[in-house]
């Protein structure tokens, strides 16, 4: 499964990720799925981080906004097809905590590694199986140029 | 009456592949009692083994948390909308 993103949805949350530094952000995707599980990114929405407890090595969205997001992407003819999050000073890599806290399977975690206030890089994560056995995959991140 | 039900992504291939099922029911709890009568394979992804909702699964009616409304027992008119939403957090 690949997971294809226009370079204007890349480039802002990684963007996103050097504004929000030292702390962490985080947003929703929204796109398209296709039957073979592939998807496309129509839209990187923006969201806050509700962690302000410690927002530098923590990130949490507001379940309202997931359902206001998942309420718009419906209407649009879309879903919700993944998340994006930054690691300020940290491997664009998924950690314990993202595992635990990770419940959408099927959906695509992309993490991006922000040194010292600069986007370095960005990857992407397929989140399989049941809760009890989950797991995240390294997944292919297409960059759609215009 | 009739209400919808959102089903999120990850929770589809659980529920016949559909985003939106309609119930009839009086309560939200109705409705999810109704929802996993329909499609019993939802059931250990919505409820833990005690009965209770488990602990990352958020259900809004309309745009309200039922944790802050009155749970289980909240009431549903024929507009609502409930969404089921998982929780997104994490880390480094």
């Amino acid at each position: 499964m690949t997971l294809k993103i226009p370079v204007e949805h890349y480039n802002q949350l990684r963007k996103h990720g050097e504004a929000a530094y030292p702390h962490e952000c985080c947003g929703v995707l929204v796109g398209e799925l296709d039957e073979s599980g592939g998807k496309a990114v129509k839209a990187a929405v923006q969201c806050g981080n509700t962690r302000i407890d410690s927002l530098t090595n923590r990130y949490h969205i507001s379940p309202s906004e997931l359902v206001r997001i998942q309420r718009g992407a419906m209407l649009a003819g879309q879903d919700i097809v993944g998340f994006y999050h930054s690691h300020p000073d940290h491997p664009a890599r998924w950690s314990a905590t993202d595992l635990a806290e990770a419940h959408w399977t099927g959906c695509s975690y992309v993490i991006t590694s922000v040194e010292n206030g600069r986007a370095v890089l960005t990857n992407s994560f397929l989140l399989l199986g049941q809760e009890e056995a989950k797991h995240f995959e390294d997944e292919p991140l297409e960059v759609i140029e215009h | 009456m009739s209400i919808k039900l959102l089903i999120p992504t990850p929770l589809r291939p659980y529920a016949g592949k559909q985003s939106v099922i309609e119930v009839n029911a009086q309560t939200v709890g109705d409705a999810l009692n109704i929802l996993v009568m329909k499609h019993p394979d939802l059931r250990k992804h919505l409820f833990s083994e005690d009965g209770k909702l488990r602990s990352f699964v958020n259900v809004y009616l309309n745009d309200e948390d039922i944790r802050y409304l009155s749970k289980d027992a909240t009431p549903v008119k024929e507009t609502d909308t409930i969404t089921i939403v998982p929780s997104v957090a994490g880390g480094r």
